[in-house]
């Protein structure tokens, strides 16, 4: 019983911490991109609005980088603290990634502090070209962590001995490239890579999408908001495909997450695509069945047999209502930004032939972008959610399960109470900070925010 | 020199690069809390924010290359510390967490009510997280974390060996800050600022060596293994530590900043390599050797190539950035002089 709780816990724990670091991850990968367009835009147009909205930017990302770098932190520790069986028996495996990710994390961190207190010190050129390194280093770090990820689903790179006196795994022949290049990789890395520009881009045009909401039409709204919208609709119109291609990989590498996330009680040729519903008893209960579809997307062909739950034994099948619910989750929210992104995609060729067309005329557009900032987080959590509660219950598919992974040290539910106390607390200091910040820049019209060491004198 | 000598030693380069950069960065939050309401203070914080700005995220990856470096390289090994040390490096994560969130946080405060609040919390956060680094530096070195990661939650890390370690931390970060703050104040030309920290950074300086020397009493009664080394082979490192302390010492009451910084360093160094020597060939004293909690050897030869990697992408580039927040126009005022 206590090491059920303790299993919870540590579960909900490495959820929360994930959950939380995977948004700001999404900045600190995408956002300087992002900075880095309407930066040279500003050097080479000879745009002060531009340039400011740059400066504004990077300051903004100080405090983004800052809460993501130390969030990422504590998950470097719960990874031995929560899962150290896993850690200690599959470390030489899956750790050259994470090492070579540390490396990554040196040069995106070096050149944030440069980049950051380079304004107005570095030569403009100079400056400019130091968010290359972030850049880079930003998408080599998702491919490090993506292949931690991609291999805890398709296991590769080491045989295992026969068992040690005590039951626990043995390890051989660890091969170190075939554990990075595992058979998932590409899939994962691609998705992520992509979801995090669709991330960054959707949530910092929402940010002037309100600011033009309550009137504030201008050119450095105009420009905050069409940067970073570019660069999400390509990520949204592009994410369906990396999607899919990631899914036909399921039915062999991971059939029961499969069937978790299509429902499927039983194995079936010209199985239904279920919308919506719960699996009760191995019957889908108040879902519309769509003949077919279901074979169609997830095996290709309508004669194919999607795998069904039934196929595995009870203890190693995944919850498959919270799969289930969580992948079409993701799937309505990635819709509806790909409709999203092709209305305003639409609205702003329409102005471009016709200059009389303002593509940001009215309030629904602007609206729908704000929805689209949140739907983005949500696409992004539930499709986590997928993947990770798909995997269930096993932390290495088909060889190691949670149960056998999580620590022996006893009363985890304290470190997921002050998990939970600190980064609520940590979560609204940093939206205050940022709207704190936002205030005082419309109110002073300065780029600079001074900080207010000065004691008042009191009165 | 065998291969896991070389990981072994790759590792101890980011245990070293930590207490030196990361002890900077911690000590500096110290002395932000040691500040208080003085006269001295805002002018202080401003120069805390100057010279760890640009480099804190950096020297924190020191201590993500640690762990990666000791769960790739020693696996076994890494297990067993977490297990054992749960507690504290619980205590360790949200330290580090609440500080880098409330330095960033502080930098942006609207308010001075806001500012020190968030002050509050970076400034004490940087007291503990080093405080508890050195007691889970202290709980391995003197063999209280067993091989297979069953040792006690609580007294395995309150041992004589894991407080002098602690209290050793906290010590030599604030020594090691002074030292740095103190000349980066002066190169800034705030000349009052630095005469302030460095007559303060002498004390620290002198009570860190008393303890240091002190210190040998309850490690005696602590672990033998562990004193028996570091009166051995350990003993040059400890004694070249004293030699630079004192130096250190000299330098800051002439004035002398920059060399006081560099002796301040050495002596710093000097310790926690005098400490890693007494720590060879033991992962955990007394319970797991090296070779003992090696993992495979192809990834041994892949952490290599990636300490290669590193030394031609990251180190240049933390070079660079060293030059950068040394040079005159980085060390003064904010964002100064429009250049557009």
């Amino acid at each position: 019983m206590l090491a059920l709780e303790n299993l919870m816990a540590a579960r909900y724990q490495m959820a929360l911490s994930l959950g939380f670091h995977i948004v700001l991850s999404c900045f600190g990968v995408a956002f300087p991109a992002m900075i880095f367009v309407v930066h040279r835009r500003g050097l080479r147009d000879d745009d002060r609005t531009a340039l400011d909205l740059a400066h504004k930017w990077a300051k903004a990302a100080a405090v983004l980088f800052a809460v993501g770098a130390v969030s990422g932190t504590i998950l470097s520790f719960e990874m031995g603290l929560l899962w150290p069986e896993l850690m200690s028996t599959f470390g030489d495996v899956l750790g050259l990634p994470f090492a070579l990710e540390g490396i990554a994390f040196f040069v995106e961190a070096i050149f944030i502090g440069i980049y950051l207190y380079g304004w107005n010190r570095l030569p403009p050129k100079v400056h400019l070209w130091t968010l290359i390194p972030i850049i880079a280093s930003g998408v080599f770090g998702t491919f490090c962590v993506l292949a931690v990820n991609a291999w805890m689903n398709a296991p590769a790179g080491f045989e295992l001995g026969p068992p040690a006196a005590d039951g626990s795994l043995v390890v051989t022949d660890v091969d170190p490239l075939g554990a990075i290049f595992n058979g998932a990789l590409w899939q994962q890395f691609t998705h992520m890579l992509v979801a995090c520009y669709m991330v960054a881009g959707f949530l910092t045009a929402a940010v002037y999408a309100v600011g033009m909401l309550r009137g504030r039409r201008d050119h450095h709204h105009r420009l905050g908001f069409t940067v970073p919208f570019a660069f999400a609709a390509v990520g949204a119109l592009i994410q369906p495909v990396i999607g899919h291609v990631a899914g036909m990989r399921l039915a062999s590498d991971q059939p029961s997450k499969l069937a978790a996330m299509e429902l499927s009680a039983h194995p079936e040729a010209r199985a239904p695509l279920w919308l919506g519903g719960v699996l009760v008893d191995d019957e889908v209960r108040f879902g519309i069945p769509i003949p077919w579809l279901g074979s169609l997307i997830s095996r290709s062909g309508i004669d194919r047999t999607v795998p069904g739950l039934s196929e595995f034994p009870v203890e190693d099948r995944p919850p498959a209502n919270v799969v289930h619910f969580a992948f079409q989750t993701m799937i309505a929210a990635g819709i509806a930004m790909v409709l999203i992104s092709v209305w305003f995609g639409w609205r702003w060729w329409r102005a471009r032939r016709d200059p009389a067309s303002d593509p940001f005329r009215g309030r629904w557009i602007l609206r729908a972008t704000v929805a689209a900032g949140v739907l983005s987080v949500v696409a992004l959590e539930a499709g986590w959610t997928t993947t990770e509660v798909g995997r269930q219950p096993w932390i290495v598919f088909g060889v190691m399960r949670v149960e056998d992974a999580v620590t022996q040290a006893g009363n985890i539910w304290i470190s997921l109470v002050a998990i939970v106390v600190v980064y609520s607390a940590m979560t609204v200091a940093a939206a205050a900070v940022l709207r704190g910040m936002a205030r005082r820049w419309r109110e002073s019209g300065d780029v600079d925010l001074p900080t207010p060491y000065e004691i008042p004198e009191r009165r | 020199m065998t291969l896991v000598d070389v990981i072994a030693a790759m590792l101890f380069v980011g245990v070293l690069c930590y207490a030196l950069f990361g002890g900077a960065d911690f000590g500096s939050g110290i002395w932000d809390l040691l500040a208080l309401d003085r006269p001295e203070a805002p002018a202080l914080r401003h120069q805390i924010d100057r010279s760890i700005g640009p480099v804190w995220e950096a020297n924190h990856v020191w201590l993500i290359y640690v762990l990666v470096f000791l769960w790739t390289g020693f696996p076994e090994g890494f297990g067993a510390i977490v297990t054992t040390l749960y507690v504290p490096w619980l205590f360790v994560g949200l330290g580090i967490v609440l500080r880098g969130a409330g330095f960033a946080f502080r930098k942006f405060a609207a308010s001075w009510r806001s500012a020190r609040l968030y002050g509050v919390v970076f400034a004490t956060s940087s007291l503990i997280t080093p405080f508890f680094l050195g007691m889970i530096a202290g709980a391995i070195a003197s063999g209280r974390v067993p091989a297979d990661g069953s040792g006690s939650l609580v007294t395995s890390w309150t041992g004589p060996t894991s407080w002098v370690g602690g209290v050793l931390a906290v010590l030599t970060c604030t020594f090691l800050a002074g030292a740095f703050l103190a000349a980066d104040a002066d190169r800034a030309g705030d000349d009052h600022l630095a005469a302030w920290v460095g007559r303060r950074t002498l004390v620290v300086g002198a009570v860190t060596g008393v303890v240091a020397v002190a210190a040998i009493v309850p490690i005696e009664l602590d672990s033998e293994t562990l004193a028996d080394r570091l009166q051995g082979r350990g003993a040059a490192a400890l004694v070249a530590s004293a030699l630079s302390g004192a130096a250190s010492l000299w330098l800051l009451r002439a004035q002398r900043w920059v060399w006081a910084r560099v002796t301040a360093a050495l002596a710093v160094a000097a310790i926690v390599v005098g400490w890693g020597v007494a720590q060879y060939p033991d992962l955990l004293t007394d319970s797991l050797t090296l070779e003992e909690a090696a993992g495979a050897r192809a990834t041994q030869i892949g952490l290599v190539v990636t300490f290669a990697f590193a030394a031609v992408t990251a180190v240049p580039a933390m070079l660079w950035l060293f030059v950068l927040v040394n040079r005159r126009d980085w060390a003064v005022g904010e964002e100064p002089g429009d250049v557009s």
